[in-house]
């Protein structure tokens, strides 16, 4: 299991605001051959100059976005007896992971202002160049229903812990069937609902070791991966008759 | 114990693949069938992403028929000249269901297709070998009745271009074998799969080869045309997956000579029954599949990153 640490750096701040600042201990996700998913620890604190205001509810928020991808959107239909993909959508920008979470729901501690402004909660995630009619609707809704159930796409509210008003920790965990590329983490500060603060990072997904050296094959060097797959299989079958001939004897 | 799978980008656990590998390779073995019809919906069904499942399960189909042939060979149950024959016409069908292939991609629905191609093949070959087999059952219980004329003489025969096949012992065109191989062939392609459930029985009942050597031959075959599939899906859609492919040969390659021996000691007849049984079987999950109200009507595809 990999941890990222991301901890809080103290440091001279403008004596106005409260801040979030941010050092990431691991700054990559390598993706080996044993990979199984991973787990996320995002921890950090408040950094202040004055006592916290009393009234304003305090709100962290954390997301984490994979590399958008464009999809299709199938939907099955009863034709002639039996269940036929029929109408489809295409959705030109969905992330291949997102996760949102937060310390209190999201809308107790966020305006719709700046969740739109900022693109912060799920809805947001996922566009399209048409404009959105109800039709597109229901198969954006698909596409958020249908991921939520693989776990790509994550809302948790009441997950980030704070204490004392000051330190926040949560944990995303992260399916096994990430894609390469950069992923980005925002931790996001709010109080009555508006962003005082935000810090954002970019965390790198890679592959490493012999899967990566196959992959870089297989797209490369196609025929010759090829052959190789062929070859092992040849190898495989014959060593096997080969074998049991032996125990047989 | 868990593996990443660098192309199909997904963890599986390695015992359950290698489960898998197994079972199909006893099939393989028993039968003399790549087993792929039954493999490519099991995968899906553990989240290999089709393309992957269909290209990779190719190059494992090449390990476990190669296994099956060689087990045959020492047993003298390969009509060589016969698979060469089967062989020229299966990589051109293949090659031309590749075209085809495309062709009803390109109008869409290729998925409902290859479903609905499975469903009537499965159903159809997997009814008519289990009357064959309960008929020809009940002929070996009642001795009396008259036995069977040990070939019989049809339209076959009144075709040019004879050959003479010796392992099978017979004499027939050329012109069968062939159209029964490129059949197989476009079948191959367009279903993703070896073609062995529907080369067996042409070979016994339109072909009337022996039973004996069917299995064999029928393996000889399969070899190439999966060898060419694999280098297909390496070459244009790189979707071979090398670890998933190594972890289902070293099953099936174990699966097939387990297969193999179990076949030798069964009955012909009880062989073809099992064997109807179990096509039926894949035939009717894939129509209830269809027929049946999905529960998320919605599904979600990448078309690019």
């Amino acid at each position: 299991m990999i941890r990222w640490l991301v901890i809080l750096v103290f440091s001279a701040l403008p004596a106005t605001a409260e801040q979030i600042v941010l050092g990431l201990s691991q700054n990559e996700v390598a993706i080996t051959t044993t990979f199984d998913g991973s787990e996320i620890l995002i921890f950090g604190a408040i950094k202040r100059d004055r006592p916290p205001p009393d009234v304003d509810t305090l709100g962290v928020i954390v997301t984490i976005s994979g590399p958008s991808e464009r999809v299709t959107v199938r939907r099955k239909d009863r034709v002639a007896g039996i269940w036929v993909n029929n109408a489809s959508a295409t959705i030109d920008v969905a992330p291949s992971f997102f996760a949102v979470a937060s310390n209190l729901p999201l809308n107790e501690i966020l305006t719709q202002r700046e969740d739109r402004q900022n693109r912060i909660s799920l809805g947001y995630a996922v566009r399209t160049i048409l404009p959105t009619n109800r039709g597109l609707q229901n198969y954006i809704e698909a596409l958020l229903r249908v991921r939520q159930q693989s776990n790509l796409y994550q809302v948790l509210e009441s997950h980030v812990e704070v204490t004392e008003g000051t330190l926040f920790r949560a944990t995303i965990e992260m399916p096994s069937n990430l894609i390469e590329g950069e992923y980005r983490a925002e931790i996001y500060l709010t109080r009555a609902g508006e962003v005082v603060d935000v810090y954002r990072t970019r965390i790198p997904v890679q592959k490493v070791g012999p899967g990566q050296w196959f992959y870089t094959l297989a797209h490369q060097q196609p025929a010759i991966y090829g052959l190789i797959s062929l070859a092992i299989a040849v190898a495989a079958g014959w060593l096997a008759s080969a074998a049991f001939g032996l125990m047989r004897r | 114990m868990q593996l990443y799978l660098p192309i199909a980008e997904v963890s599986v656990n390695i015992f359950l693949i290698l489960g898998l590998g197994v079972m199909v390779g006893v099939l393989s073995g028993m039968f003399g069938v790549g087993g792929g019809f039954l493999l490519t919906p099991l995968l899906f069904f553990i989240g290999i992403p089709p393309a992957v499942a269909v290209a990779t399960q190719a190059n494992q189909i090449v390990a476990s028929s190669l296994s099956g042939v060689l087990a045959h060979l020492k047993r003298r149950t390969v009509d060589l000249r016969m698979g060469t024959v089967l062989l020229i016409g299966g990589l051109v069908g293949a090659a031309l269901g590749v075209v085809v292939f495309n062709y009803l991609r390109s109008m869409g629905q290729v998925d409902l297709l290859v479903r609905l191609s499975y469903v009537v093949f499965l159903g159809v070959i997997g009814g008519l070998m289990l009357i064959e087999s309960v008929v020809s059952m009940r002929r070996i219980r009642n001795p009396t009745k008259k036995r069977r004329k040990l070939h019989k003489h049809n339209w076959i025969h009144a075709l040019p271009f004879k050959m003479k096949f010796r392992v099978s012992g017979l004499y027939i065109s050329v012109i069968p074998p062939l159209l029964v191989g490129v059949f197989v062939g476009i079948l191959a392609a367009i279903m993703g799969v070896g073609g062995g459930f529907v080369m067996l029985p042409a070979m016994i009942y339109i072909l009337g080869m022996p039973t004996k050597v069917v299995v064999g031959t029928s393996l000889f075959q399969i070899i190439f045309v999966a060898a060419f599939t694999t280098m297909l899906h390496a070459i244009t859609n790189y979707t071979v997956d090398l670890f998933l492919a190594i972890l289902l040969l070293v099953g099936g390659v174990i699966g097939a000579q387990i297969g193999t021996q179990i076949g030798t000691r069964m009955k012909a007849e009880q062989l073809r029954i099992l064997l109807a049984v179990m096509v039926l079987a894949v035939g009717g999950a894939l129509a209830l599949e269809l027929l049946i109200q999905p529960s998320e009507l919605y599904s979600v595809a990448v078309v690019t990153r």
